[in-house]
């Protein structure tokens, strides 16, 4: 990299099913102005903004950044807009670093955003394209039969994924900010509620979630000046398969396998599960807790499930995951990558309250989408990259 | 910064309705083209960048089926703008200027003719504000076109002048959709679509895609008989509000055009995305080129003009005209937005 950068500002709206009481403009701007505020910078401070979203056709605007320009400060600068999929949270946020690691600039804004209760995002994926079968059931029936899959392969027991959310739900409570808190959550309300998609429950679920996140990154000069503690990225990587062909395997996509294995080389790390504090990873279905853990490298392949059994991704745990509650606490899908990027940068600044782990040094950020097949991953530490 | 250069691009032939290709059809025989003549190895190539919009598929997540069209196996880098494919461009730039990778493959594409895009366009404006009302994007340019002639900076036989030439120049564009020979007095005399705006003031609704291939100076040496040095690309925003604008500028270009360091040499030959005559006569004056400068010789927007792959057109058509040896220095454009919101700038060399 021709520059070091680091997250030096982090915002992050408050979350629900629907909030009324703000229009996009009023959201994005809420994450915005947060995220400047713990950076103790102002607008004309920043040299360029990303914007990273899902599906336009999620709020049936096009192209939504060019009627936000004034919103976000832009007018005048440059804007870039990513769209990659589940995974464009975490590919906005790494597009935002690029700037600042190519030495082009300083310091850049970027913010991403859903609001899905202006639309309806099952109706959004269930457009009837001529010669294609329809998807009337969801994000939910395309990935349960993967998981489906990997029960079979793993022997996982089968309330493998009903711990993966009682967890993530307990975490939740801690994080002022997620959206369905269940305060009286419990492993027999999770197993009674509705099977959706079998063998996915309506407590094993993400909701649909209004919000949005920003950071702030700066270049190495600015980390440094900054009077809250900065999160150094260390590594950045994309990667990206086909949706079908007959050699894919879609349970354990090699896209994931090989962006994880070089992300870390990129960051000096050789043992994972030993040298990464705590991760923050994508998990719209319980049971991609177990999946992602073998996908990343944490666990042996049809282990990963150990891991949530034994606690250790608890808070308590060798190595937490989802701190914050995760996907299934929050979905406002477009942000929901960089919710990840977040969580692990507030974990390493230690910033993260109530869900804080102690001593919290290096962390993973992870996000992933269309059929398992873009991935988009950081590294973030408490010091720079030696 | 270091040194990148376009190797190679190629671009479907622009039509008004693909009716026999999708989107995937369309793109592999120029992805194959643009690899084939880049001299890079498929798996050699570091990051792919590509741009595109839902809004023209009709379809969420439309830019997932485009990967089919790459041959993303084993898994490849890659990323992608809901933007004109001349932002995956500079989206590949960065990357290469961060040292993650020497070289990058840049494609778009867009089915304009399975909608009616000028209403689509209307989605683009402010949901709560201005979409409502429904102007559609020929009556916003041509509220555009009517601010610049109210302050005299032309007359309508000036924009008659503008089609005119380009159409002529896509005479010699074997891939323009529409050229031809037109004459002045006969333009002016058609009615009005919107006025001040006639059909001749309009851009075709056109099918296709372009491809695109860059590299840093050593890969590019290797693999080109004559790169494209990318010497300034830059990129800014004007407002969305048509009312808090003047329209008869676009400082986004002049600002953009400035940080390329378009003034610093002289233009040989310029390819600006002004999918409306008049527009072409704004982004002159915001790129302060001198009446030497031949513009469009593609023909420019007007002859073609293919949603999400128009700006990147203008950069490689430019860096045909230097690579064929009829320019040493170029300066190219693209625009994204209602009335020439957003502008991208990139000076080229041979």
């Amino acid at each position: 990299m021709a520059e070091h950068a680091a997250v030096i500002g982090i915002g992050q709206t408050d979350f629900d099913a629907k909030r009324l009481d703000v229009s996009q403009v009023g959201l994005i701007r809420e994450a915005a102005e947060r995220a400047l505020a713990d950076a103790e910078l102002d607008w004309k401070d920043i040299d360029a903004v990303v914007v990273g979203k899902a599906p336009d056709m999620f709020e049936g605007v096009m192209m939504p950044e060019l009627f936000l320009a004034e919103a976000l400060g832009g007018v005048g600068k440059p804007m870039l807009r990513v769209h990659t999929a589940g995974s464009v949270g975490g590919s906005t946020a790494i597009v935002a670093a690029s700037l600042v690691q190519s030495g082009v600039h300083e310091r850049v804004l970027t913010v991403a955003y859903e609001k899905q209760s202006e639309s309806n995002a099952m109706w959004a994926l269930s457009i009837k394209m001529p010669f294609t079968p329809t998807m009337v059931a969801g994000a939910g029936g395309f990935f349960a039969p993967l998981i489906r899959g990997y029960m079979e392969r793993s022997g996982a027991p089968e309330d493998t994924g009903i711990r993966v959310a009682l967890k993530d739900r307990l975490n939740a409570l801690k994080n002022p900010v997620a959206h369905l808190k269940l305060p009286d959550v419990s492993f027999e309300m999770i197993q009674n509620s509705p099977m959706l998609w079998d063998p996915v429950r309506y407590l094993e679920t993400c909701p649909s979630s209004d919000g949005a996140c920003a950071l702030v990154i700066g270049n190495e000069k600015h980390a440094r000046a900054a009077s809250n503690p900065p999160a150094w990225i260390h590594a950045t990587n994309m990667k990206t398969e086909p949706t079908m062909f007959a050699g894919r395997d879609q349970v354990m996509p090699r896209a994931g396998l090989e962006c994880s294995a070089e992300l870390y080389k990129k960051a000096g790390i050789s043992d994972p599960r030993k040298e990464i504090d705590c991760a923050e990873i994508y998990v719209p279905f319980s049971w991609f807790e177990p999946m992602w853990m073998e996908n990343l490298h944490f666990a042996p392949l049809n282990q990963g499930w150990q891991m949530t059994y034994e606690g250790a991704t608890a808070l308590d745990g060798d190595l937490p995951v989802n701190m914050s509650g995760g996907v299934l606490s929050t979905n406002a899908i477009g942000a929901s990558g960089m919710v990840r990027f977040a969580e692990a940068a507030m974990q390493v600044r230690g910033q993260a309250g109530e869900h804080q782990v102690d001593g919290a040094k290096k962390a993973l950020g992870h996000a992933y989408g269309g059929g398992s097949q873009y991935f988009s991953m950081w590294i973030v530490a408490d010091q720079p990259l030696q | 910064m270091r040194d990148v250069a376009i190797v190679s691009y190629a671009q479907t032939p622009y039509v008004r309705s693909e009716r026999h290709r999708n989107e995937v059809e369309m793109l592999m025989p120029i992805i194959d083209e643009v690899v084939t003549k880049s001299g890079i190895t498929r798996q050699d190539i570091g990051f792919t960048c590509s741009g595109s919009t839902d809004y023209l598929a009709g379809q969420c997540f439309s830019f997932v089926m485009a990967v089919d069209a790459v041959g993303a196996w084993p898994p490849i880098k890659e990323s992608h703008v809901e933007m004109d494919g001349a932002w995956a461009l500079y989206e590949a730039w960065i990357k290469i200027q961060c040292g993650e990778v020497d070289s990058a493959l840049i494609f778009s594409f867009g089915r304009s003719s399975m909608g009616e895009t000028a209403e689509t366009l209307t989605l683009q404006t402010d949901p709560y504000t201005m979409a409502p009302l429904g102007p559609d994007a020929i009556s916003m340019a041509a509220l555009q076109a009517r601010s610049g002639l109210d302050a005299g900076l032309y007359s309508e036989r000036d924009l008659a002048e503008v089609a005119a030439r380009n159409r002529r120049n896509a005479l010699t564009n074997p891939e323009a959709q529409l050229a031809g020979e037109f004459d002045v007095d006969a333009l002016l005399e058609a009615p009005y679509r919107v006025s001040p705006l006639r059909d001749h003031d309009c851009p075709p609704v056109t099918d296709g895609a372009a491809a695109m291939v860059i590299a840093t100076a050593d890969v590019a040496r290797n693999a080109s008989s004559k790169p494209v040095w990318i010497r300034g690309i830059d990129h800014r925003l004007d407002c969305h509000q048509l009312g808090s604008r003047d329209l008869t500028r676009s400082p986004s270009t002049e600002l953009a055009g400035q940080k390329a360091g378009v003034g610093t040499g002289k233009i040989d030959i310029a390819e600006l995305h002004a999918p409306f005559t008049h527009q072409e006569i704004i982004l002159k004056n915001a790129l302060g080129l001198d009446d030497d400068v031949r513009i469009n010789p593609s023909g420019g927007a007007l002859a073609a003009n293919p949603m999400m792959s128009a700006g990147l057109a203008r950069i490689g058509e430019a860096s045909r005209q230097i690579a064929g040896g009829a320019a040493e220095r170029a300066v190219a454009h693209a625009t994204s937005g209602p009335c020439l919101q957003q502008n991208l700038v990139c000076v080229l060399e041979g």
